[in-house]
This record gives structure tokens, C-alpha cells and sequence, in this order.
């Protein structure tokens, strides 16, 4: 086991090339372009294919023929990127690829800035483009789970084939932490029962999402939603800390989930019963624990979110209104402080 | 006489299912539509060339957007415009592909001119066969990139105005700017000269694919009688007597003998390849340990850009690695680092991190005045502050504790001037205030310079001096 100071955005790089990933196609965005730049210096060194694209779109496109030959492929970007990549993206849920797409969140609307953010949530968690569809969306909150987190999504990507996201923020891109190194390597087989691989066996296979017929696309549209089904039902994946007890639960994702962790602690120095509910996956949302937990007498909810209320609305769909949602939040490239969150706590204490 | 191979191999589909309805052999083109011949010229050539079962026909947005009805190969549809990008995700992925882009005006030339180009100029291991009809069909006969001038269409209904609406693209002259492609050349399919030509451009194109060889463009001139309201012969004379003049017949290059065949890396997924990208086997620290009573250091690192600050923040991150405590740097980073002000945050911890940014450090270094300003009175009260001396008439807030360093003095007798930010390292380690050993500052010089030995010993001797420096100047 080998364990090395890695830079967030380098370690989706490590995750994807211990997950077998074949191809890279990127367009540089400040804060996700060292994933591309990394990409660049490793892939070709172990043989593995790198394109800078001529746009997002492009880049995004790529990802669609080399996925539709059956390889394992990672795109990455920024909310502005991946703005641009989501018509492709509906084409891959419509064809039914598998895709690893990272996003580093920035600041928006528009061009924004560079600093870190979680306003993409909406578009990444309710799919994004044209159409009835979801994609999996994990959000790591450490270097070490944006390597793991990658990996993950490559399985979870041919598993159900689709277009999985790692969604994380620019903290989480530009941050060095150690790492554990994985301790084994996929070396990926084409899935030749769909792919269209150039070769006589998969011929007859088709990649497309036109389909004319008005009920045989409802038919499909209703398959996809089996599909959705059974990766809520399987896929749920969430953290607690030091929930058992809590008066207040703070739920929270990414590098807002640190801030609030050590704000937990803190405030239990003080007295106050606090835990942190953490979703892993956006997409399916953890929507059964949560209602149990709003189950509980008197437990109450803060949504802390560098956006405007967009995973509160989640939570308050999960608990199906039973309680008030409070809001901690801050926009524009401006990271949450324990302070603020503090006094909020004290507020809802009191 | 060359023998007459009657019934050979077809890269066409006898029958088309994939298409549904009562007519099993009838394609869903309208009469007297172009596509039809194309598609016989492209079916044919992939038989006889024998590379049917390595090919993959991606299908565009627009009429041809079920040309997987009628291609008995692999057959990929994409979305409007990206059919050349889609062809290089192909081509990269599966280097032995014949990869067939098949394009009308609109999705090549219109939305889909970037990719079109950028393909060609990469030369990318692809066939690109354009039709040229001067008008989108699918859609409704709207206004195309090639529309002539004074052609009417739906959205041009008093004809096209080069005031308005630009000139006719000439995308076959656009491409023979770019030095990568192989082949480029316009052919028509208007009559039996014509397409004779054509079926030798057809079977240049896939040849070039076949041998691995490179881009290859052919523009196809054809018709829509249904969209441009022509019989068959006046879309025939359309086609001779009027866009030839617009859009000249003819190679405009043809590389193919000289061209190499060109093979793509093979992957290599094994773990000790990996590995080794790392160099795992030598550069390994230990995990970290949970020991809450070492609490936690927050470090703060700032200065000019160019004066080693983020480095400077790696090393101490390192360091503290090297001693099994939980650590996080975390930079600014963008403009920040391209002059102006740069700093870093440190978090030392005996336990797992939460946040990696550091608002009230415990320890400020800072390499220059602007830094003081902007961070000195954010230092928690019982901190230390870390300066260059340079910033001597600074005021500080009551309850840190600061030290002022001739940083750049030092390194310059140590033997290397820009090495300050050794110095101030070698302070900081000497005064004890982050609590790790002596010894892991050493090893995370040793790592950090890994690459360059001579400046190992260069910046032990660094430290060595900051730390008789600081012994013997501060109590």
C-alpha cells in the first residue's frame, strides 16, 4: 500500500487510470484543467489515449464514440463546461453510454469566477439536458474519495449504462492531501452484447437515440425509468456523524460537509446535540433516511450549500415537508465559515 | 478483359428492417434523391475493399440520419454537427476502425463547421463524405451554408443576400488550407460521368481508411428535387449547368501514395505500469495516525507570486505527511498565481481534517508587506507571525508573537538567493511552533527535490543556517 500528497484534480486522474479508463478527451477550464493536464502527461506514457478537443462539445462528442466502442472514457470540466456538454450528455443517457464525466464546480451564473461553488447541483443531479433522464451523481468530499469517487463511477457507468458524474468544487479540485494508492488495476473487457466495437460480431449492434414511433419511444422513456428504479433502490449512499442523538442535523456535501464536520465538534464542546448527514450520491438522494430521520421528535434541518437552497429542496422533498429546512449558504466563490453555521445553530437552539 | 464478379460482397443491407413498413428493399429517400446512389458507391466500395466488418458508419442529424437502415457494417448515430468529433472518440479508441463520417450541408458546414474542420486539420484516421445539395432537407428546405446566391428557400423566400445571409461556403477549399488531409476532392452524382468519378473518390477515400492512412474529404455534389421543387432532369441540370459554376468539380489533392499507414499506441492497463507512473515503490509516506492530543496547527503562507509560497506551503505538507499527522494545502490559485499576491493554507492535524482553508492561522509567514496587511490581523491571539524584514515598520496586533527575518540576506549567504522561502521554513521549524519533528523537514526537502539532487543539499545547508540564525537571534 503506497500513499503519496496528491492534488484533488491529479487524483481523478489516479482513479481513472487504476479503473482501466482507455481514452481522455478535455478542453482546458480553470479550476478542473489539471485533470486535462495530467491526463495529457500520464495516458500516453501507459499507452492510453488523450485528445485536447476543440470545445467542450467536442470534447464531450468523443467521449460518445470512443464509449459507443465499448471503452472506458472520463471527460472532465467545469459548470460551464459541462453547460456545453449536456446536449451530448442526453445523447449518451438516450443511447445508453457509459461515461465518467467530472465537474469542478465555479462560481456562476454566467462566467461567474473561479472560485468554488455548488451551483451546478441542478443541472447535474436532475440531468442536465433535453429528456427523461437521470444521471448517477457522486460528490467526494477528500482528494482521497476524488480518486476513489472515480474509480466507482466507471463500474457504476457500465453497470447500468450511463453517464456517471463526480461532482466536486473547486476546493476539492485544488486541494493536496494524501492519498492511498488503489491496490488493484481493471483491465476492462468490451461488452460486446452492445458496443460497436469495427468488428463482424458487433455489427449488428446500433448505438442511436432516434426513435420515430411515438409509443415504442414511450416504451423505451418507461425502461429508462425501471432502470432509474433500481438504481434508487441499490445505489444510496450517505455518511452520518454523530447523528444518533442530534437535535439539529446539518446536511451537507462536499467541501461544505468539512466545514461542517469540525462545526459538529465545536458545537458539541458547547452542548449542542449537532450531526451531519452527509449524501454521497446526489442522484439517487438518500430520501429514506432522511424521512426517518424528520421522523424523530424535535430533530430539526440546515441545509449548508455554497448554492441557493438547490439540495434544500431535495431535502425537503425527502422529508416530504414534515419539517422547516433552514438555509446556510454562500455564493459568488465565498466558502461557508464555521462562524455562520454557528449561528445558525444558536438560533435554532435557542 | 478483367473478369466481371457478379453478386460480390456489398457493404449494403439486401433488405432494410431496421426501416419497418411493407417495403423491405425501397429506402425512405424521396425520388430522384441523391442519397440513394451515394450510399450504393459507399456500400459498394466497403465490399469490395473487404473492410465492411471494420467499419462504422456514423449517421448525422438530417435526411441521412437513418443511414443505419442501409449500411451492413457498425452504424453509430450522433447529434447534429458532431459527427466528426464522434469519428475521432472512435478512431482513438479503436485504431484498426474505418471510421465514414456521412455529412449533408447543414450538419457539416453549418453547426457542425468546428468539428469539421478541426478533425480534418488533425487529420484524424476518418472518411468524410459531404453531401452538397445547397439546402436542408429534413427540416424543410431552409437556407444552407451552400445555398447560391439568389437561391430561394423557406428562410430565404426572396432568395439568398449576400448582405444578409453571406456567400456559399466552399468547404472543400476551406479544408485544402489545412496540411494534414490526404485526400480532397468534389465529385457530383448527376449523371453516369459523374458518378464514375465519384465511385473513384468513394473508393480513394475508404482506401486511404483501409491503409490506415489518414483524413479524407469528398464533397458530393447532389440534389433534392423535393426541396428545391425540380423535376428529376431539372435537378440534374441544376446540378451540372449551375453549382458546378458555384462550387468547380475536381482533386484538389490527393497525398495517398505518399501518405504512411500510422498505428495508435496500445493500452497498457497493468498495475505495476501504473505504478511505476508514480514511482510508488520509492516515494511512499506513512499513513496518517489519529492522536487528537496534537490538536491542530493552521498554517497561512503568502507573499509574491514567484517567491516559492506555494511550494513552500507543499514542503511543511509534506513534512507533516512524513510525520503520520492528517495535513491539507490548499493554494489560491488563477490570476492569483500570475503576479500579485499568492498564498497557501496549511492544516496540520492529529486528526481528520475538516475544512482545508485556513481563516486564523496560528502561524503566518509572510514573504512581503502586502501579505502583513492583508493577513496579519486574522492570526489567533498566542500566534506567531513570520516575516521578511524587508516590511520592518509594520504594527502588529496585540498577543502575537513576531519575528522578523532577513530572509533573503540568509539565502544569499547560504549560496542561493531565492531560496527565502527555505529560510523562513528553517524559523519556522526551529521555533517548534507546527510540532513536528526536526527531521521530517529534511526528508520533505529530500522528496521535493527529488529531481534536481544538487539542490538537496543546497537547501539542508538553508535550513542548517536558519536554524543558528534562529538560535542565536530569537528567545
Amino acid at each position: 500500500m503506497a500513499t503519496q500528497l496528491i492534488k484533488g484534480n491529479h487524483a481523478v486522474i489516479v482513479g481513472a487510470l487504476y479503473a482501466g479508463c482507455d481514452c481522455y478527451f478535455g478542453y482546458p477550464i480553470t479550476p478542473a484543467s489539471e485533470i486535462l493536464q495530467e491526463a495529457s502527461q500520464l495516458f500516453p506514457k501507459v499507452g492510453r489515449k488523450f485528445v485536447q478537443a476543440e470545445s467542450e462539445e467536442a470534447a464531450v462528442n468523443m467521449a460518445y464514440g470512443a464509449a459507443s466502442t465499448g471503452h472506458r472514457v472520463l471527460t472532465a470540466s467545469s459548470g460551464l463546461g459541462i453547460s456545453l456538454k449536456q446536449e451530448c450528455i442526453s445523447y449518451m443517457a438516450g443511447s445508453q453510454l457509459p461515461c465518467v464525466i467530472v465537474d469542478i464546480m465555479r462560481a456562476g451564473p454566467g462566467l461567474g469566477n473561479i472560485g468554488p461553488e455548488q451551483g451546478d447541483y441542478n443541472q447535474v443531479v436532475k440531468g442536465g439536458g433535453h429528456g427523461n433522464y437521470k444521471c448517477i451523481v457522486l460528490a467526494p468530499n477528500s482528494v482521497q474519495e476524488m480518486c476513489d469517487f472515480t474509480l466507482r463511477a466507471f463500474d457504476l457507468a457500465f453497470e447500468y449504462r450511463g453517464p456517471v458524474y463526480v461532482l466536486a468544487d473547486a476546493v476539492l479540485g485544488q486541494m493536496v492531501e494524501p492519498i492511498r494508492f488503489p491496490e488493484k488495476a481493471v483491465e476492462p473487457k468490451i461488452d460486446t452484447s452492445w458496443a460497436v466495437n469495427a468488428t463482424a460480431e458487433t455489427k449488428e449492434n446500433l448505438i442511436t437515440s432516434i426513435v420515430l414511433d411515438f409509443q415504442i419511444l414511450e416504451d423505451f422513456n418507461y425502461e429508462l425509468q425501471e432502470k432509474y428504479a433500481l438504481i434508487e433502490k441499490n445505489e444510496v449512499d450517505y455518511e452520518e456523524y454523530k447523528i444518533e442523538d442530534a437535535d439539529i442535523v446539518l446536511v451537507s456535501y462536499g467541501i461544505s460537509s468539512r466545514i461542517c464536520r469540525t462545526t459538529v465538534d465545536q458545537t458539541r464542546k458547547q452542548g449542542i446535540k449537532v450531526g451531519l448527514f452527509r449524501p454521497i450520491s446526489l442522484y439517487p438522494f438518500p430520501n429514506d433516511r432522511l424521512k426517518e430521520l424528520a421522523g424523530k421528535n424535535g430533530c430539526q434541518f440546515v441545509s449548508v450549500e455554497m448554492s441557493n437552497g438547490q439540495m434544500l429542496e431535495d431535502i425537503k422533498l425527502a422529508i416530504q415537508c414534515s419539517k422547516q429546512v433552514h438555509l446556510v449558504n454562500r455564493l459568488g466563490g465565498n466558502l461557508i465559515t464555521m462562524d455562520q453555521i454557528i449561528s445558525k445553530i444558536k438560533e435554532l437552539a435557542d | 478483359m478483367a473478369e466481371k464478379i457478379i453478386g460480390r460482397l456489398s457493404g449494403l443491407y439486401k433488405e432494410f428492417p431496421r426501416k419497418g413498413g411493407t417495403a423491405p428493399t425501397a429506402t425512405h429517400y424521396c425520388p430522384g434523391c441523391g442519397h440513394g446512389i451515394l450510399h450504393k458507391l459507399i456500400g459498394e466500395a466497403m465490399g469490395d475493399l473487404e473492410i465492411a466488418d471494420r467499419t462504422i458508419v456514423i449517421s448525422p442529424v438530417g435526411c441521412s440520419v437513418f443511414a443505419y437502415y442501409y449500411f451492413n457494417c457498425g452504424n453509430i448515430q450522433v447529434a447534429h454537427g458532431r459527427a466528426p468529433a464522434v469519428a475521432t472518440g472512435i478512431s482513438r479508441a479503436e485504431d484498426n476502425a474505418v471510421v465514414i463520417s456521412y455529412q449533408g450541408d447543414g450538419d457539416l458546414a453549418s453547426i457542425g463547421l468546428n468539428e469539421t474542420l478541426q478533425a480534418a486539420n488533425r487529420g484524424e484516421k476518418l472518411a468524410v463524405f459531404f453531401v452538397n445539395n445547397t439546402i436542408y432537407g429534413m427540416t424543410g428546405g431552409q437556407m444552407a451554408p451552400t445555398t447560391l446566391i439568389g437561391e430561394k428557400t423557406t428562410t430565404c423566400p426572396t432568395g439568398r443576400d449576400p448582405r444578409f445571409s453571406g456567400y456559399p461556403i466552399h468547404m472543400c477549399e476551406l479544408i485544402n488550407n489545412l496540411k494534414a488531409p490526404v485526400f480532397i476532392e468534389r465529385v457530383a452524382i448527376s449523371d453516369i460521368k459523374n458518378i464514375r468519378k465519384a465511385r473513384r473518390a468513394v473508393r480513394k477515400a475508404l482506401e486511404i481508411q483501409r491503409d490506415g492512412k489518414g483524413y479524407a474529404f469528398v464533397e458530393v455534389l447532389s440534389n433534392c428535387p423535393t426541396n428545391l421543387k425540380q423535376d428529376s432532369q431539372e435537378s440534374i441540370d441544376f446540378i451540372n449547368n449551375v453549382m458546378t459554376k458555384e462550387f468547380p468539380l475536381g482533386n484538389l489533392r490527393d497525398n495517398s501514395e505518399e501518405a504512411e499507414s500510422f498505428k495508435r499506441s496500445v493500452s497498457d492497463f497493468s498495475i505495476d505500469s501504473i505504478n511505476g507512473l508514480y514511482d510508488l515503490k520509492n516515494d511512499s509516506s506513512p499513513d496518517a495516525i489519529n492522536d487528537p492530543e496534537f490538536g491542530d496547527v493552521q498554517v497561512k503562507v503568502a507573499g509574491f507570486g514567484g517567491q516559492g509560497v506555494l511550494s513552500m506551503g507543499l514542503i511543511l505538507a509534506r513534512a507533516a505527511c512524513k510525520d503520520s499527522r492528517h495535513v491539507s494545502w490548499y493554494p489560491s490559485y488563477g490570476p492569483e498565481q500570475r503576479g500579485g499576491t499568492s498564498n497557501c493554507s496549511v492544516m496540520i492535524s492529529g486528526e481528520l481534517v475538516g475544512s482545508p482553508v485556513v481563516h486564523s492561522p496560528d502561524v503566518l509567514i509572510a514573504m512581503n508587506r502586502p501579505s502583513l496587511e492583508k493577513f496579519a490581523d486574522d492570526v489567533e491571539p498566542g500566534g506567531v507571525i513570520i516575516y521578511d524584514s524587508v516590511a520592518s515598520d509594520f504594527k502588529f496586533k496585540q498577543g502575537v508573537k513576531a519575528v522578523a527575518v532577513p530572509a533573503r540576506q540568509l539565502a544569499a549567504k547560504g549560496g542561493s538567493e531565492r531560496a527565502a522561502n527555505t529560510v523562513m521554513l528553517g524559523v519556522l521549524k526551529t521555533l517548534g511552533c507546527t510540532k513536528l519533528s526536526d527531521e521530517v523537514f529534511y526528508q520533505a526537502i529530500a522528496d521535493n527535490f527529488a529531481a534536481k539532487p544538487k539542490l538537496i543539499d543546497l537547501n539542508h545547508k538553508i535550513l542548517d543556517q536558519a536554524a543558528k540564525w534562529t538560535k542565536e537571534n530569537i528567545k
